[in-house]
């Protein structure tokens, strides 16, 4: 039986660590290589790299970061961030990632999704997917680090994404993301309700339990930066509380 | 330190197969060669990509025999993910592709079961044969959409279960085909690299039997040199 991952996200600008509120206010956290290692030996299951800055300055993922990342690194490693053709899913998949998530690129696109599942495998394509509700109750897609609403249904892009070739949705909450009070749970089971594809839970963990109320509202993974950036627990301590709680964990 | 020839499958993601493969003290170069797949000590198959993409591109480079012969032959290769089903007869991605055929059975999707995710994406328990020499229990990680049901006859089989059992790996000798990706694996995965490396590496002329004063002579690198442990 699959355990549930719990997978820390390393958001990167210029080659360093940064996690901020609402996607601003980012502060330094350190160097991705070193500190995706320090995850791994304390329990991580899968790391992820967003490059921040990536679609906010039009710029493309550092390769040097996911090489260095790679060398240290014997779990799975996704890279997001300014990813938007075949060819830059190809140059980060050679650098050593092992899945490439598209976010953007994809909404302006969709067929963006269908190429790069075509050419790598659904293995590799997850589609990233930051929504926030509107005032009459819905999920919409946001992009460029929230400051831009699209119109599009959440629930319908995640079911559109995954016929296209997505192999997994990277979910983040936009109101959640940084608040620390647990993650958009309605939001969660509405998505992993209307896919067949693995979900990833994101935005707002805070504690154990918040992920374990991802994992029931019917999360496959729970990604979160800020419990561990701040070495408040390492991912074997927070998979020790998941497992106590009732979780099925790999320790 | 042993020298592994990485086929060049045309797809990318090969970085996390040389990272592992180093991580686990061998040395690793990529080729897509025939002769070289053919005479080289030790092997590796990767996987990622679609099964007809990946069974055309084999046979594109005529490697397709040259693979097939060293699972015949016993000789060190080690296969990963779609590598293992590239072994097999056939696969429901590929209808009327065949595969290489040096393992009986067909890949089939996992079943459209409301309670699992396809693609299976995350850390799954391995539990293998008594019979099995490389593969040890642990959490290994998996990323596929299809699968082998019945463990192959001639092989001794580990399983694992995503809405159902499946074979996660089978071995026989220097031979090990893992549906898992064990550079991906964490300190278990990295562990079965190594042992794979050292069983491939046994009888590779580190100490060849000798005589006192005579001329260190390299074993020709054949399925029938001696085996030898290293420790």
């Amino acid at each position: 039986m699959l355990t549930a991952r719990v997978i820390p996200c390393l958001d990167v600008k210029d080659g360093r660590i940064v996690k901020g509120v609402r996607f601003s206010n980012l502060r330094d956290a350190g160097d991705p290589a070193e500190r995706a290692a320090l995850y791994e030996a304390t329990g991580a299951d899968e790391i992820v790299v967003l490059d921040v800055s990536a679609t906010l300055e039009a710029r493309k993922t550092r390769v040097a970061t996911v090489r260095a990342v790679r060398e240290r690194l014997s779990i799975p490693l996704t890279v997001g961030g300014g990813v938007r053709h075949t060819s830059d899913a190809g140059d980060l998949l050679d650098a050593g990632a092992d899945k490439v998530a598209i976010n953007s690129a994809a909404v302006d696109d969709p067929a963006r999704i269908t190429r790069i599942a075509e050419r790598f495998g659904a293995q590799c394509c997850v589609l990233a997917l930051d929504a926030a509700m509107t005032e009459t109750g819905m999920y919409e897609v946001v992009v460029k680090s929230g400051r831009e609403r699209t119109g599009k249904d959440a629930v319908a892009w995640a079911r559109e994404a995954v016929d296209r070739g997505a192999g997994e949705i990277l979910l983040t909450s936009f109101d959640k993301d940084g608040t620390r009070s647990g993650y958009d749970l309605p939001l969660v089971l509405a998505v992993s309700k209307a896919v067949r594809v693995p979900i990833i839970a994101s935005g707002g963990a805070a504690n154990a339990e918040h992920l374990w109320e991802a994992l029931r509202a019917g999360a496959d993974a729970v990604l979160a930066a800020s419990i561990f950036h701040d070495g408040e627990m390492t991912p074997d301590d927070v998979k020790r509380e998941l497992r106590a709680l009732g979780a099925e964990v790999r320790l | 330190m042993i020298d592994v020839l990485v086929v060049k499958t045309g797809v990318a993601n090969l970085a996390s197969v040389l990272a592992g493969l180093r991580r686990a003290g061998a040395e690793p170069h990529l080729g897509d060669d025939p002769d070289a797949v053919r005479e080289a000590r030790a092997v590796v198959l990767p996987g990622v990509g679609a099964f007809t993409a990946g069974v055309a591109g084999l046979r594109e480079r005529h490697l397709d025999v040259a693979i097939a012969d060293r699972v015949r032959a016993g000789k060190p290769l080690l296969a990963v993910c779609l590598g293992l089903q590239l072994l097999l007869e056939a696969s429901e991605e590929g209808p009327g592709e065949q595969g290489l055929s040096v393992v009986p059975g067909v890949a089939r999707r996992f079943d459209a079961h409301e309670s699992i995710r396809v693609p299976q994406l995350g850390w799954n328990k391995v539990l293998p044969s008594q019979e099995c020499q490389l593969l040890q229990p642990g959490y290994a990680y998996f990323a596929n959409s299809y699968r082998l049901v019945e463990p192959p006859p001639g092989f001794a089989s580990a399983m694992a279960f995503h809405g159902g059992s499946f074979v996660a790996a089978f071995e026989r000798g220097p031979v090990l085909v893992c549906q898992f990706h064990p550079e991906l694996s964490g300190a278990w995965g990295i562990d079965l690299l190594r042992r794979w490396a050292e069983k491939a590496g046994e009888g590779q002329s580190l100490e060849p039997p000798q005589r006192r004063g005579s001329v260190p002579q390299q074993t020709p690198s054949t399925g029938a040199a001696p085996r030898e442990a290293s420790c």
